[in-house]
């Protein structure tokens, strides 16, 4: 998030766009909601009638895989009637004028072909965000697991830039991440092209810094395979091995067959996690980890705040921390890290991280503190690009043309299925079901099948169908509800039995490698 | 802030304007008992606990409802008040099933507290037997009415904290309860079991329904930690007993939650003690697991690693690090792919 979930409640209008905020991120819908009472404006962009809408005073509900149809065609309207905030675009960006060559295509009555919204309804999101006296805009998946994930989050971006939605509070640019620690695994690198703090692995003076600080004479200086190649890789026969920690690959990554056929293909699996879960059966070594309740840490969350997280059970039987498992295996690879405790780690990772190096395990109690905090004396950063300062100079405008998704629905396939989480479980399912009490609540997956569509396929509330794709079929028990649109299903990857994951399709944003989950096409059997 | 000067018991007090008299004699370590006052809900002025005198003023002022202004004299001790606050306490003792013997709640009971700060034993009124039954259909809330001392907490929480707009205050008079929905058990009602109701409760009229039985309040260990779910960071206290998690709270006065938090937050902690959490490193021979020791898993992986490093090369090696793991275990991943097997095939799943 550029900005804080502490200003949520001040924003005077709201605009949240491919989030279930409900829920996926419930304590930010608390937020929103107490914002709604204040009066405050929500406005929700959803192909779903998902529950936020009770509080929203509009909501626009586009189809599947259409937002950059949709918000150029807003920003062509804000530009059209002149609402755009031209002293911070002169001041403050670059790239005007090819924005506006871009979303030029997109007048309403052609946006609307795209996105299934009238053009009076584009019009009138068009107002509302163009007359507000801020906007704060917050997204989560629905945004970026579309092959136009990058895309689609750069004309976000377009769009607060282009109303001077950023650099104060109650703006911005707001993704909810979806997983505890997601924000602090990437800003610790592990990702293939960076490492801490987004610092470039293919820049020499990066490398040599860590280089010398673990002593080491060089580090590899091309960049590495992000998951779909490795998959691709693994496929392949190029890459033999496979240490995979705390993950459910069978369960979470798109088109399971595919998954499978990749783990079984590998010459070593390694899974470290805490059960043994559907992937680590494929294993070849498994390590039992310790979970949250039993390790000394810090996850950083969504606002970018780093927050203590602390050790108050033991793990069972022989179960070790992550830590202690991978520095034990590197010692025996010949590399030994020697740490004694989970802060001497993070004091090495701040001395080699500048937008962490204030962040001390003593300055963590209490509130915790959001990065950047490049010293001892800041006290963090609650919303970026203060005084529309930005790290590249000037802001740049990235406008995007609209793409469909991979896969549309055809005769043989006329379904959009989008996937996503329930309130009631979470991701893999792996936790929440075996905890007691959520089976009791959502004991299995449910397809959302729109009224209309069931009538027609004579399904009814309850049945068990087939959710067939090109990759794979499901059986799962069918919902009949108007939370769906006509045409489009909806289910989640909660359940090994019914995994959405069978079906969907293993297309990629071809920048973050980011899966289509958001959008394949699928047929319904009635059984 | 502007800050303004009153005297409190005799003594010379600040706050900041707009204050209440209540929060004011707080800051100023001066204890009155509150029950359906809380910092989260603010004022309510039902239960009139925290009754003060003001100089000026006729009759007892409630102080959670009224501002200290600047020259204020407050008397939060007279007799007076005491009799006024017994009196009160006596009334909600002799109106419910408050029996603190086998409570949940006892030792962290605000009615409990009032009482034991007042020195009462028991209520001099006639007790009036209560014999609501008790709302156990929700699976992790358990909702006695018994209990409820009517202070509104929950419906205020409800309402306006999280939102969920489930919780009403039914019927009138003596019937006043606490309802879901349209008077609709707890469990069948669109109750979305934030627990925000039980965190907020006084007494034990909203319980965390696991937790009953498994320990008393005194006997357990507080953790600060952060929860393990999703992105928001929420902060929270697992309640520990015997190695044992019995129940999580919100911690009250931390950013980003500030002592909310969701059904997973709240209830979803009993996986970490599960039988089926993996307990010894295992080995694959033949197609099946066999347990081994750490040495013995350790050092066939690294033996197989190096050895397919010397085979293949260090590119035909990947890692895939963890969104859920802390940020020292994910560096030491990065750490361990890029220094001890010398690639940069690392990567996880942030885009599920």
């Amino acid at each position: 998030m550029t900005n804080s979930i502490r200003e949520i409640e001040d924003c005077p209008v709201i605009f949240v766009i491919g989030s279930n905020t409900t829920e996926t991120h419930p304590v930010i819908a608390y937020s929103m909601k107490r914002a709604v009472k204040k009066g405050s404006r929500l406005i929700v962009a959803d192909p779903r009638k998902i529950e936020l809408t009770r509080w929203a005073a509009r909501h626009f509900r586009h189809k599947v895989g259409t937002d950059i149809a949709l918000l150029n065609s807003v920003m062509y309207e804000i530009i059209r009637n002149d609402r755009h905030d031209k002293k911070f675009i002169e001041n403050h960006t670059e790239g005007f004028e090819e924005l506006k060559r871009t979303v030029n295509e997109y007048p309403p009555e052609r946006a609307s072909e795209i996105c299934g919204l009238s053009a009076d309804e584009i019009k009138e999101l068009a107002k509302i965000l163009g007359t507000a006296e801020k906007t704060a805009l917050f997204y989560t998946l629905g945004i970026t697991e579309h092959v136009t994930g990058t895309d689609n989050v750069k004309t976000c971006a377009n769009l607060q830039m282009l109303l001077g939605n950023l650099g104060k509070e109650c703006t911005g640019v707001n993704p909810l991440r979806g997983q505890n620690n997601v924000q602090g695994a990437c800003d610790m690198g592990v990702l293939p092209d960076v490492y801490t703090g987004y610092q470039k692995a293919t820049d020499p003076e990066v490398r040599e810094k860590f280089a010398r600080a673990w002593g080491l004479k060089a580090l590899p200086d091309t960049e590495g395979a992000k998951i779909p190649a490795m998959f691709d890789g693994m496929l392949h026969g190029d890459i033999k091995a496979l240490y995979l920690v705390g993950e459910n690959l069978v369960m979470s990554e798109p088109n399971q067959a595919h998954t499978i056929k990749a783990l079984e293909k590998v010459d070593f699996l390694i899974v470290q996690d805490i059960f043994l879960n559907e992937t680590a059966k494929y294993a070849h070594v498994v390590f039992p980890a310790a979970c949250f309740a039993e390790t000394d840490g810090t996850f950083t969350n969504t606002e970018r705040r780093v927050q203590r997280v602390r050790k108050a059970v033991e793990p069972p039987g022989n179960a070790k921390e992550d830590g202690w498992i991978i520095s034990e295996l590197s010692r025996r690879m010949g590399y030994v890290m020697g740490y004694s405790s989970t802060e001497e780690i993070w004091e090495e990772t701040r001395k080699l991280t500048p937008s962490m190096s204030g962040i001390t395990y003593e300055r963590l109690e209490g509130d915790g503190l959001q990065w950047p905090c490049p010293d001892l004396q800041h006290s963090g950063t609650c919303y970026l690009y203060c005084d529309n300062v930005f790290p590249c100079g000037k802001a740049q405008f990235q406008p995007a043309h609209w793409k469909p998704p991979a896969e549309t629905p055809d005769a043989e396939y006329p379904f959009v299925l989008t996937t996503g989480r329930r309130l009631w479980h979470y991701h893999t399912g792996t936790q929440t079901r075996r905890s007691a009490g959520f089976n009791e609540v959502f004991s299995e997956e449910l397809i959302e099948v729109n009224p209309e569509d069931a009538r027609r396929l004579d399904i009814k509330d309850g049945d068990y169908i087939l959710a067939v794709s090109r990759r794979g079929k499901v059986k799962v028990k069918a919902w009949v509800t108007e939370r769906v649109p006509s045409g489009v299903c909806f289910m989640t990857f909660h359940f090994h039995e019914t995994c959405a994951n069978v079906l969907t399709n293993n297309a990629f944003d071809p920048v973050t490698a980011t899966a289509e989950y958001k959008a394949c096409a699928i047929r319904l059997e009635k059984i | 802030m502007k800050k303004i000067a009153l005297n409190i018991d005799g003594k010379d007090a600040q706050a900041a304007e707009g204050d209440t008299i209540l929060n004011a004699a707080r800051e100023n370590g001066i204890y009155i008992p509150t029950l359906c006052y809380h910092p989260r809900t603010k004022q309510a002025g039902k239960c009139r606990i925290c009754v003060v005198e003001v100089k000026g003023l006729p009759d007892l002022q409630v102080s959670c409802s009224l501002q200290a202004r600047d020259g204020m004299t407050v008397n939060t001790t007279s007799e007076r008040i005491i009799e006024t606050r017994k009196m009160i306490v006596e009334l909600y003792l002799s109106s419910g099933r408050h029996n603190c013997i086998s409570c949940e709640a006892s030792g962290e009971c605000e009615l409990q507290d009032a009482a034991y700060h007042l020195g009462l034993e028991k209520s001099n009124f006639p007790v009036i037997p209560k014999d609501l039954p008790v709302d156990s259909s929700s699976p992790m809330i358990i909702k006695d009415m018994n209990k409820c001392i009517q202070c509104f907490r929950c419906v205020e929480g409800c309402n306006n904290v999280v939102v969920n707009e489930v919780l009403e205050m039914g019927f009138r008079g003596g019937d006043m309860t606490v309802v879901c929905d349209t008077n609709k058990p707890m469990g069948k009602s669109s109750c979305v079991i934030c627990g925000e109701c039980v965190q907020l409760c006084p007494t034990a009229a909203l319980l965390e329904k696991k937790a009953a039985g498994k320990g008393r309040t005194w006997e357990l260990k507080k953790v600060r930690t952060t929860c393990p779910y999703c992105g928001v960071g929420c902060q929270m206290h697992l309640h520990v007993k015997d190695n044992e998690i019995i129940k999580v709270t919100g911690v009250e006065d931390a950013a980003p939650n500030f002592g909310t938090l969701c059904i997973k937050g709240r209830f979803g902690y009993d996986f970490v003690h599960s039988p089926e959490r993996l307990r010894s490193p295992l080995i694959k021979r033949d197609g099946e697991f066999v347990e081994a020791s750490w040495e013995e898993a350790l050092d066939f992986t690294a033996e197989k690693l190096l050895e397919i490093k010397k085979t293949h090369g260090t590119e035909a090696i990947v890692g895939i690090g963890c969104a859920r793991t802390t940020n020292e275990n994910n560096y030491i991943m990065m750490k361990f792919m890029r220094a001890a097997v010398g690639t940069n095939n690392v990567d996880h799943c942030a885009r599920t």
